[in-house]
């Protein structure tokens, strides 16, 4: 310590939300000119820890080193101060001003008339390959340009430390790769990247220096180099795991869903389907892949019945599901599952204890007036016991207070208990920890095996190859192609999310 | 740069024990606030509480008359329950109340010479329907153009107020009352009987006190309001017809408050009168909400405020005190009992370490 001092070191920070401990005694230390990835399961710790540094929290114990100066931060105000910038999950930029106004938000002088300043903008812009148009309004932009933006706002600000929440979740393969040589040319400028993810691959590509998280503690930091993704997920979840995903190799069985022609319309005018066909076969998984907001909530919503359909058809067994209550089509045996962002938007009761919100599936088709909660109790403890959920008790406990994979484990077991002819679900590893994931998708194979037709919407593209047995591609609220997902790759996806139909239609599945 | 000595921070858990306790406390906050308030003006807050207590317990005339306030506060409240778990803001309790009491006076006005069993019934059945269907207008405004009810049902408020003052100035007014605006007196056979000394009304109220926990609780339609309360969303994905479900409880909502009306017409006033709701449907509004929406408690909340009521005209007759202390002491509960949720979800503790400059 006498003779180096690190550019960031955190020491023993500790950090308490009611009973629980997200950060206890955590140890970090982050160079000048390095690529530092903080790895862990989800409720490992990360985002603590890095609210803490920019400010948004303060530790309950600990202390912050700035070039070996102890530091304290009580506002966001005085980490920016220090030269410490953030770029979160869900950016922080104002939708209808232009990404100049945005980056001069907040900044001394103003927004208004700034020749110089923008030229300033321009100049960072230019030298960090950044592709941002300074006077494109933030609303025409898409999810990687805002991103760019986030990180525009931070530089401009002269921060030489820059910490990134889970960028490339919303990325697609080609724009991870631009945001990696946006964050090598910083390294090159001599800045310290904090890279939080929980993605092997692109831990391994582009860090220099890993630390591992699990459970609020600092198990290890390591470099790239000289480690592989196997040790570091063992690291991270505590023991030895399997890393691959099994996919089911079975002959499908009938046609289960026909699509046709499905064209929804929002209600602002906009085409979120454009005249979508597909077939669903019992006893398969078809993945859904595409850029967030292709359109896959609406291809959903439709099938469940809460989505207006403007034309097109829906059939199952004879029957048009475009013309049917979300009821009957319950009762038909589909069910649908949809995490979104949030988790709690959509299918569970935030407020209710896991009681009621299994019963919220269950009661239509109890008789008489009355609930009979008892069915819903037994079917509680069992998902509990099942799954591995994690709960102070199954009544009067609401489920918003359980952490975020619990949530989901109630959401997607009570779709599974339903025995449902065809399963729709979107997202439902949504930050789940590798475990979960793992389970989730034995889970989902096991549909298969009993001859479901499941439908499954996911970002992680080598899942979905891994998994599925076909993979249908949105762009824009077009099926771009259906494909085999036995010969395809990542980056032929990855093109046909931007839209762009692979050549050699030879992977292409026929589809009557 | 500032230093913050102390930090909000998340409670994890609360037991019902210090929920209540903390309410306890609210309470004993809101006296004292209003204590310092009286001793301002003048008076021995002590004494002037004695003396509400005297005015609601001290002879037994006093606690009939306690209990015939509570009356109409429970049922209205019941009403509000079912559309606040909804999260329809029914705000409209003081129309619906009125407009129950005219179509219940309607049939009082008109049919007195009817059987009284048969005839008060139908009071009770117009009053319902009637206060329900009031009440149905603002949530056909919500479901179908999704305005926003806090105002409808508000402003229908003074729409009720002023169809009742337009039969009390014009088409109703008593010809015998020497041209002053009233309506006549309900005919004998037109008003609830008494039982135990106090009107029949207090048993309709606690029947509805456990038909009301029992539907909320119990019943998939109670079941189906309450998710619709949390999300329509989760409702719609559900499978809930949600406009149907909507109606139906804005209805009910709307129907118990009627129904307070033309029990509290015939039994209490034993007229038709535009000063019929008088508040109520406001008042009800906090009871209902200090007893978080649950029924039980509603029956205790509305006692208890039926006590400050009873024990403020007291005060008004007795000592020349307004009764509007009273009121201002309704507030201050309301007002220190929901600022003391926070402490149910948050503490605040001191910071144990000074905080060093940045830099």
């Amino acid at each position: 310590m006498d003779n180096h001092t690190a550019y960031i070191e955190m020491v023993g920070i500790t950090k308490t939300f009611g009973k629980v401990i997200a950060n206890h005694d955590i140890n970090l230390q982050v160079e000048k000119g390095e690529i530092h990835a903080l790895l862990g399961e989800n409720g490992a710790g990360k985002s603590t820890l890095m609210n803490m540094l920019s400010g948004i929290y303060t530790p309950d114990s600990g202390e912050i080193y700035l070039e070996g100066k102890k530091v304290s931060f009580n506002s966001p105000k005085d980490s920016i101060d220090a030269g410490i910038g953030m770029v979160h999950q869900h950016f922080k930029v104002i939708e209808v001003m232009t990404a100049a106004e945005n980056v001069l938000l907040g900044q001394k002088g103003g927004i208004l008339f700034k020749k110089e300043e923008k030229k300033k903008i321009a100049e960072i812009s230019e030298r960090y390959h950044l592709q941002v148009e300074l006077d494109k309004v933030v609303n025409d932009m898409s999810v990687g340009e805002k991103q760019n933006l986030e990180i525009l706002k931070v530089l401009y600000r002269g921060e030489k430390i820059l910490i990134l929440d889970e960028p490339t979740a919303v990325l697609t393969p080609q724009e991870t790769e631009k945001l990696f040589q946006i964050m090598r040319r910083m390294k090159e400028n001599g800045c310290a990247v904090l890279f939080i993810s929980h993605k092997m691959n692109e831990v391994m590509e582009i860090t220099d220096r890993v630390t591992v998280l699990r459970k609020g503690t600092t198990i290890k930091t390591l470099n790239t180099k000289e480690t592989n993704p196997q040790e570091l997920t063992e690291l991270m979840v505590g023991h030895k795991m399997d890393l691959s995903i099994e996919r089911v190799e079975q002959e499908r069985g009938d046609l289960a869903l026909k699509v046709s022609d499905l064209t929804v319309v929002a209600n602002d005018g906009h085409q979120k389907l454009k005249n979508v066909a597909f077939e669903l076969y019992f006893g398969e998984i078809l993945g859904v892949a595409g850029i967030a907001g292709s359109g896959q909530k609406e291809l959903c919503e439709a099938i469940a019945g809460l989505q207006e359909v403007k034309s097109g058809e829906i059939m199952f067994k004879g029957e048009n599901l475009a013309k049917l209550t979300p009821r009957k089509i319950i009762e038909l045996g589909i069910h649908m599952s949809f995490v979104p962002e949030d988790r709690l938007g959509m299918g569970l009761v935030a407020g209710m204890d896991m009681v009621d919100n299994l019963l919220l599936k269950k009661y239509q088709k109890q008789k008489g007036l009355f609930l009979d909660k008892k069915p819903a109790i037994e079917q509680a403890q069992k998902i509990t016991d099942e799954l591995e959920i994690v709960t102070p008790g199954i009544s009067n406990y609401p489920v918003k207070n359980l952490s975020g994979g619990n949530i989901q484990k109630v959401l997607l077991g009570r779709e599974l208990d339903l025995s449902p002819e065809v399963l729709v679900t979107a997202y439902p590893v949504r930050g789940l920890d590798i475990n979960t994931c793992h389970k989730i998708y034995d889970l989902l194979n096991e549909s298969k095996k009993d001859m479901v037709a499941v439908l499954f919407i996911n970002e992680d593209l080598d899942v979905l190859i891994d998994l599925c047995d076909r993979i249908m591609v949105l762009s824009n609220g077009e099926v771009i192609d259906v494909v085999d997902a036995h010969n395809i790759t990542k980056e032929e996806i990855g093109l046909m999310m931007l839209g762009k139909r692979v050549k050699g239609g030879d992977s292409v599945v026929s589809n009557n | 740069m500032v230093i913050r000595l102390f930090q909000i921070i998340k409670r994890s858990e609360i037991t019902t024990l210090k929920k209540t306790i903390n309410m306890l406390i609210a309470i004993f906050l809101a006296l004292v606030t209003v204590a310092i308030f009286l001793a301002i003006l003048g008076y021995n807050p002590l004494s002037v509480y004695a003396s509400m207590l005297d005015g609601a317990f001290g002879s037994n005339y006093r606690i009939k008359q306690t209990i015939v306030n509570t009356i109409p506060l429970v049922i209205t409240s019941l009403g509000i329950l079912i559309a606040f778990k909804m999260k329809f803001w029914n705000i409209g309790a003081e129309g619906q109340i009125l407009i129950g009491g005219f179509c219940g006076g309607y049939f009082a006005y008109n049919f007195a010479y009817w059987p009284k069993p048969i005839l008060l019934l139908v009071m009770l059945i117009a009053g319902f329907i009637g206060g329900g269907l009031w009440g149905l207008l603002a949530g056909y405004l919500k479901t179908r153009w999704h305005a926003s009810e806090a105002i409808t049902t508000l402003m229908m408020n003074y729409i009720a107020l002023k169809w009742i003052v337009y039969l009390q100035f014009g088409p109703w007014k008593d010809p015998n009352a020497f041209g002053y605006p009233t309506m006549s007196r309900f005919a004998e056979n037109a008003i609830f009987p008494k039982l135990f000394g106090v009107h029949i009304g207090w048993i309709i109220a606690l029947v509805l006190v456990v038909a009301v926990h029992i539907f909320m609780t119990r019943t998939k339609k109670g079941f189906e309001i309450a998710v619709i309360g949390e999300s329509e969303n989760t409702g719609r994905y559900a499978g809930i017809n949600i406009k149907r479900t909507m109606l139906l409880a804005i209805f009910l909502s709307g129907a118990l408050c009627g129904l307070s009306g033309i029990i509290q017409a015939s039994a209490v006033n034993n007229i038709l009168s535009s000063t019929l709701a008088n508040g109520l449907g406001y008042t009800a509004i906090i009871t209902t909400w200090l007893a978080h929406l649950n029924a039980p408690l509603t029956l205790v909340v509305c006692f208890l405020f039926a006590v400050l009521t009873q024990g403020g005209s007291f005060i008004q007759t007795a000592m020349g005190i307004p009764s509007s202390v009273a009121t201002v002491l309704q507030a201050m509960i309301l007002f220190f009992v929901l600022g003391s949720e926070l402490f149910n979800n948050y503490k605040i503790v001191r910071k144990n370490k000074q905080q060093k400059e940045v830099k």
